[in-house]
């Protein structure tokens, strides 16, 4: 395990690693961002997989959990702005469970770059097309991540 | 397997349609991979990516098409759910939010339950947003069209249930957008409830003193129509009121509209204003744009609907000078603040605009120098029921100028106020400019301008007839604005970019043509309706081009300025649209909902209600006698923040369940073939 985690980064550098990120969006906000993203013609790194949900607050940290253990380099957790939930208050508790699962996930050794909250509204293209440029430039300087399953892309 | 589900459908018509519950059948899927033109085929490779799809275990028949949602995509979809005898369908097109209800509807009427659908975005999520890197968008599109695939083969049959509407129509918002959705609602037959926040209904256009293209007097074309509306019986206008909260969904809004107190009683006053002749505070006149003075007892304007004075208890100083004057013995001046409770099917917000203020910022110096105002407020100048009673002065000493300066795009275009176009104010300078060569032909305007923007019928040849009025025409944006100390004139420099030169001009009084900008209260308004705003700041539809006045909610229309700005002949269509959009609920006394919710497996729940207060809709009720929790299905909105907080897995929200979550999850990654 040890000489591959040490392997990883410097594969990482080599050119054209592209990394795997999982963004669970909600229907009504950050999934609409996404679409406007597109509509918008934001070019993005094709980085991102997209995992639609009716509200951020259905994300559950078993969710998260996999998406690292299958092979994830970064989970995204994406909702409404505060105050625009469609369904009142559901991004409050994505909110405070956010926290929690941030703790642990650092706890098991995971960089805080890979696990990252935002709000983005369904007219914000550029915002999200800027967030996954973000995360896949900082990504791609960490390389790998060190739960990734041997053999997986 | 089809006469199976006719049969079914003739007996319980809509309740059952398209149900055929058979769990552990063989899942067969089709995968049709849309093109949409080259906005798909021309990045990514569909042909690979089908043949590559096809390789996975359960698909039975791969299409590859050039518009999946034209007549002969929908056409194949069909013929191949026979040919193949699939029980599930996989689109992988544009975005779900825009099409999925269209194959919804294709695949149920080939027998399938219409949740059977998965919708795989490789438009908006994919090709648009890779466009230079063909090879790498290939690759993605095949793993989202996988997730989709092993998704799609867990999904399980949901129904849409149907909801009753109840036959009454909310319309926040009195200007001419919200008058005529009352107005069509109510000519069809409907109840409508009309609430404004102001004293008086006719919105902005009220203010106008004339209307472009065609200069007629603003009040003379809008008065008949507020009069039309307080005629119409079934219209309930509610003046000076907002709407404080709203519950419920479509067809069952339950709205709490409270009624700020006037301080008199509306049903004894006759709207003589009496009582204002002997009130001695005066207090700068809002609907002058703050020119001239009012009353602190006042009828908001000559024309108002309804024709009622009203007091201004920021400023009353309580000399009751009013109540001695009425002779009707209408003021009350312990009115208190009151609340109606509505029931409604449909709410249309038309929640209008207002204009940029650019006093905050300076912008050209207006509120540094007398003799720069706004385009409303040279508005209010022009009218005849304006302060001066029609005669354009200017501010510093009252004289009339002769030499006057517009300024366009104040507040629009540009990025340090707003980067949208506002689309009127070029017009209204036109016709602002066009007005006082008419009243005033000794004098001289030139208006400042960075495009001149016409796009609508005799928009172009109302700015012909301004050129040949000889008003001036100069294209740039002034650099520089200063005030003469002594005559109070303004001095301009402006690059004239036609000419390439830089010119120095005077002018008596400037007036900024000042854009659209979101109404107040805006905000409250879009977090009480759930709906989306936009960049600019005012509120989302539900599609740009194919649903104007639709939103997101069910129910909810949106008309006029709320939506962008917008000209009136625009906005009224928009009203009559929401109209029409909303008597299809109204008249048919139904709506469709969303079959998503959360359901309780009773087996697992151990009764420790952790999602009862995660519930803001109230739908988690808890069986004291069992010791479980229930949804109430009507209530549930299918958000499934419930199912992500059970600690058993008892909750599990149809439709995005744990195992259909978790295998999109997986399918994300595949083994690479290792190289030798």
């Amino acid at each position: 395990m040890s000489a591959e985690s040490a392997a990883a980064p410097a594969a990482a550098k080599t050119d054209g690693w592209e990394p795997k990120i999982v963004a669970f969006c909600c229907n009504w906000c950050s999934y609409g961002g996404a679409d406007s993203a597109g509509m918008g013609r934001f070019q993005q790194p094709a980085s991102t997989r997209i995992i639609r949900v009716m509200c951020s607050g259905r994300i559950d940290p078993l969710h998260v959990f996999n998406a690292f253990l299958e092979g994830a380099d970064a989970v995204l957790v994406t909702g409404c702005h505060i105050g625009d939930c469609h369904y009142v208050n559901g991004n409050d508790k994505t909110k405070i469970k956010y926290k929690y699962l941030e703790n642990v996930v650092h706890e098991l050794g995971i960089e805080k770059e890979r696990l990252q909250l935002n709000w983005i509204s369904a007219s914000e293209g550029e915002k999200f097309a800027n967030f996954i440029r973000d995360v896949t430039a900082q990504i791609k300087k960490l390389g790998p991540s060190p739960l990734k399953p041997e053999g997986v892309a | 397997m089809f006469k199976e589900v006719s049969e079914m459908s003739d007996n319980k018509s809509t309740e059952n349609k398209g149900t055929v519950v058979k769990d552990n059948e063989e899942k067969r899927v089709g995968v049709f991979v849309c093109e949409c033109g080259v906005n798909i085929g021309g990045v990514v490779n569909t042909r690979a990516v089908a043949d590559y799809i096809g390789t996975l275990p359960g698909v039975k028949v791969t299409s590859v098409n050039k518009f999946t949602c034209s007549d002969s995509g929908q056409a194949d979809i069909q013929a191949k759910i026979k040919e193949h005898n699939l029980n599930r369908v996989v689109v992988a097109a544009c975005s779900p939010k825009t099409h999925e209800p269209t194959f919804r509807a294709c695949i149920e009427q080939m027998g399938l339950n219409q949740y059977f659908l998965e919708f795989v975005n490789i438009r908006d999520h994919c090709s648009w947003i890779h466009m230079w890197e063909k090879e790498k968008a290939t690759e993605k599109a095949k793993d989202l069209i996988r997730m989709g695939v092993e998704r799609s083969k867990l999904l399980e049959p949901l129904q849409a249930s149907e909801v009753p509407v109840t036959d009454k129509a909310l319309v926040i918002g009195a200007g001419v957008a919200g008058m005529q959705s009352a107005l069509d609602l109510a000519d069809m037959g409907f109840q409508v409830y009309l609430v404004e926040k102001e004293p008086s209904i006719g919105g902005r256009m009220a203010r106008f003193d004339k209307v472009f293209p065609t200069n007629d007097c603003s009040i003379c074309i809008l008065g008949p129509k507020m009069v039309e509306v307080a005629r119409n019986k079934n219209i309930k206008i509610m003046s000076y009121s907002e709407v404080k909260a709203v519950e419920g969904y479509v067809g069952n809004f339950n709205v709490k509209v409270e009624h700020k107190p006037r301080y008199l009683d509306v049903a004894k006053c006759t709207g003589c204003a009496k009582c204002s002749e002997v009130c001695p505070v005066e207090v700068p006149y809002d609907f002058n744009e703050g020119l001239g003075t009012r009353k602190a007892i006042f009828v908001p304007f000559p024309q108002a609907v309804p024709l009622r004075a009203l007091i201004d208890k920021e400023n009353c100083i309580n000399c009751k000078a009013c109540a001695k004057a009425c002779a009707s013995g209408a003021i009350n001046y312990d009115m208190q603040t009151s609340y109606t409770d509505l029931n409604v099917g449909v709410i249309i917000g038309a929640v209008g605009f207002k204009t940029y203020d650019p006093e905050p910022r300076h912008d050209y110096g207006y509120g540094l120098y007398d003799n720069i105002i706004t385009a409303m407020e040279f508005e209010r100048l022009l009218n005849a029921a304006g302060p001066t009673g029609g005669h354009v002065v200017r501010p510093s000493d009252c004289k009339e100028p002769i030499r006057v300066g517009f300024v366009n795009c104040v507040g629009s275009r540009d990025k340090n106020t707003n980067i949208y176009c506002s689309g009127v104010c070029c017009m209204v300078t036109i016709k602002n400019a066009q007005l006082l060569k008419e009243k005033r032909p000794e004098t001289d305007q030139t208006i400042m301008y960075i495009d001149i923007r016409t796009p609508f019928r005799a928009y172009e040849e109302s700015y012909n007839r301004s050129r040949n009025l000889g008003v001036k025409f100069l294209r740039g944006r002034p650099v520089e604005v200063k005030e003469d100390p002594v005559t109070k004139n303004i001095k301009v420099r402006v690059e004239d970019t036609l000419a390439g030169e830089i010119r120095n001009l005077e002018f008596d009084l400037l007036v900024l043509a000042t854009g659209i900008v979101p109404n107040e209260g805006i905000g409250k308004i879009q977090q009480l309706l759930k709906l989306s705003k936009a960049a600019d700041g005012m509120l989302m539809e539900a599609h740009p081009k194919l649903k104007p006045v639709d939103t997101t909610i069910d129910g909810v229309f949106l008309a006029g300025c709320a939506s962008g700005p917008k000209d009136i002949p625009y906005a009224v269509s928009q009203g009559s649209a929401c109209a029409g959009r909303a008597t299809i609920l109204l008249k048919n006394k139904k709506a469709i909902t969303e079959g998503i919710t959360a359901v309780v497996n009773p087996d697992v729940c151990v009764g420790c209600e952790v999602c009862i207060p995660m519930c803001p809709f109230q739908a988690i009720k808890f069986d004291e006698k069992e010791n479980k929790a229930n949804v109430v299905k009507a209530l549930c909105k299918g958000c499934g923040t419930c199912v992500a907080a059970c600690p058993t897995g008892a909750l599990e929200q149809s439709h995005f369940k744990n195992n259909q979550l978790l295998a999109q999850i997986k399918n994300v990654f595949r083994f690479q073939e290792v190289a030798a």
